[in-house]
């Protein structure tokens, strides 16, 4: 990555792509609370997703907006990681992916929140307070899950070995960006390593690593979840309604 | 009340902006206005031009009434003689249900929503308070969701009258 538009573009697009894949669960969801839920934090990240756009659109300077970012790049364009494009698999993955993500953007947003770009600070300071809860709603299920009946547990625990080789993409170091995503990593394992440990789930260990989503190189998922979330406005360019 | 602001002084128009704005209810929780949610953040006029600019802050980032917030103050503002009136939104600082006024607590418990407690210090999320019942008033609750029917609610329910009821959550 390169700069503050690079940054801010990675940051909007794991928040894009993760308010696309949980909005799938709507009307799926396990209970009808749970349904209501995994709606409010899509509707928390698509929020987070279009200042950030809209942001990333002004320091390009080329004039395109939040639709334009969104709707007009192909997945090569996309710069968030792969953890958030990987598909929901069973309702445990959906919660692993839910807690790393949160584990993550919560000290993210908090680190936004004081540096000096006074854009991103504002959309920092404003996003983390719902990433709180994110995090909270993620951890719950996980312990439940995790610590719950032996097919509950089999099941948390293979969604957490699925998609913890994930999650290193997402503190991989760049020094140069407004926020040091490396200088992130303590506080999301001094969230997790806990979580795991009550929910009686072992962590993983650290041989695997995949990446590329950063760089726009992402897994074959990525291109139908954007032919599903991108079709309207492509067959319809400048729509109201 | 557009004839009456149209003769009226600077400061009474201004006031009359005000209070149009200052009515406005909230669309997903009609019992509160946008100025007892905290979030009519400032009303200005400008000297030269007599413009007037509303500014609003959305409770979430991604409150999907924020919207038609902006054309009801438009639309109130026009009827109070300002039809050239601009809303804008700002982020910074963030919204906290701390700025929820006390008028604005009474009346969300009157209509059945749980009123946030104060806000716990930055980066704690505390669910441990009792939240009381807004039907009987117990505070034998349990919350069912973390999340409601909107953003900005969670779902309990009381175990002493079995009443379920929205509260808003602490931001």
């Amino acid at each position: 990555m390169n700069g503050p538009f690079d940054f801010t573009l990675a940051l909007a697009d794991d928040a894009l792509v993760a308010a696309q894949r949980l909005a799938e669960w709507t009307t799926r969801a396990p209970e009808m609370e749970e349904d209501i839920a995994l709606a409010n934090i899509a509707l928390d990240q698509l929020g987070a997703a279009r200042l950030l756009l809209t942001y990333a659109g002004e320091l390009e300077g080329a004039g395109r907006d939040e639709d334009a970012l969104a709707y007009l790049r192909d997945d090569r364009e996309f710069r968030n990681a792969l953890l958030v494009e990987l598909p929901n698999g069973d309702f445990a993955v959906t919660m692993a992916k839910l807690l790393f993500l949160a584990a993550y953007q919560l000290p993210l947003y908090t680190a936004l929140a004081g540096c000096p770009d006074e854009r991103l600070a504002a959309i920092g300071a404003k996003a983390r307070k719902e990433s709180a809860y994110h995090l909270d709603h993620g951890a719950l299920w996980v312990k439940r899950l995790g610590d719950g009946t032996e097919e509950s547990h089999r099941r948390m625990q293979a969604a957490v070995d699925h998609v913890w080789p994930y999650t290193h993409e997402l503190f991989v170091a760049d020094p140069a960006a407004p926020v040091d995503p490396a200088t992130l990593r303590p506080a999301f394992d001094e969230v997790v390593g806990p979580v795991l440990a009550e929910a009686t789930l072992t962590q993983p260990g650290s041989a695997w690593a995949p990446a590329g989503g950063r760089a726009g190189v992402h897994t074959e998922h990525l291109g139908y979840l954007l032919a599903e979330m991108q079709v309207l406005h492509r067959a319809h360019p400048g729509a109201k309604w | 009340m557009s004839a009456r602001s149209a003769v009226a002084s600077g400061a009474g128009r201004l006031s009359d902006a005000r209070a149009a704005a200052a009515s406005v209810v909230d669309p997903e929780i009609r019992v509160i206005t946008i100025d007892e949610l905290g979030i009519l953040r400032a009303i200005e006029e400008d000297p030269t031009t007599g413009r007037v600019t509303v500014t609003i802050t959305p409770t979430y980032t991604g409150c999907p009434a924020m919207d038609v917030i902006r054309a009801d103050i438009r639309r109130a503002l026009a009827a109070a003689g300002h039809p050239d009136a601009e809303v804008r939104t700002v982020y910074s600082p963030p919204w906290s249900t701390d700025w929820i006024s006390e008028g604005g607590r009474t009346k969300l418990a009157a209509a059945g929503i749980a009123p946030p407690a104060p806000v716990p210090a930055p980066g704690v999320v505390s669910l441990t308070l009792a939240v009381r019942c807004p039907q009987c008033g117990s505070p034998e609750t349990e919350q069912v969701s973390r999340f409601g029917s909107t953003a900005c609610k969670a779902l309990w329910r009381c175990r002493s009258c079995s009443e379920p009821f929205d509260h808003l959550k602490a931001l």
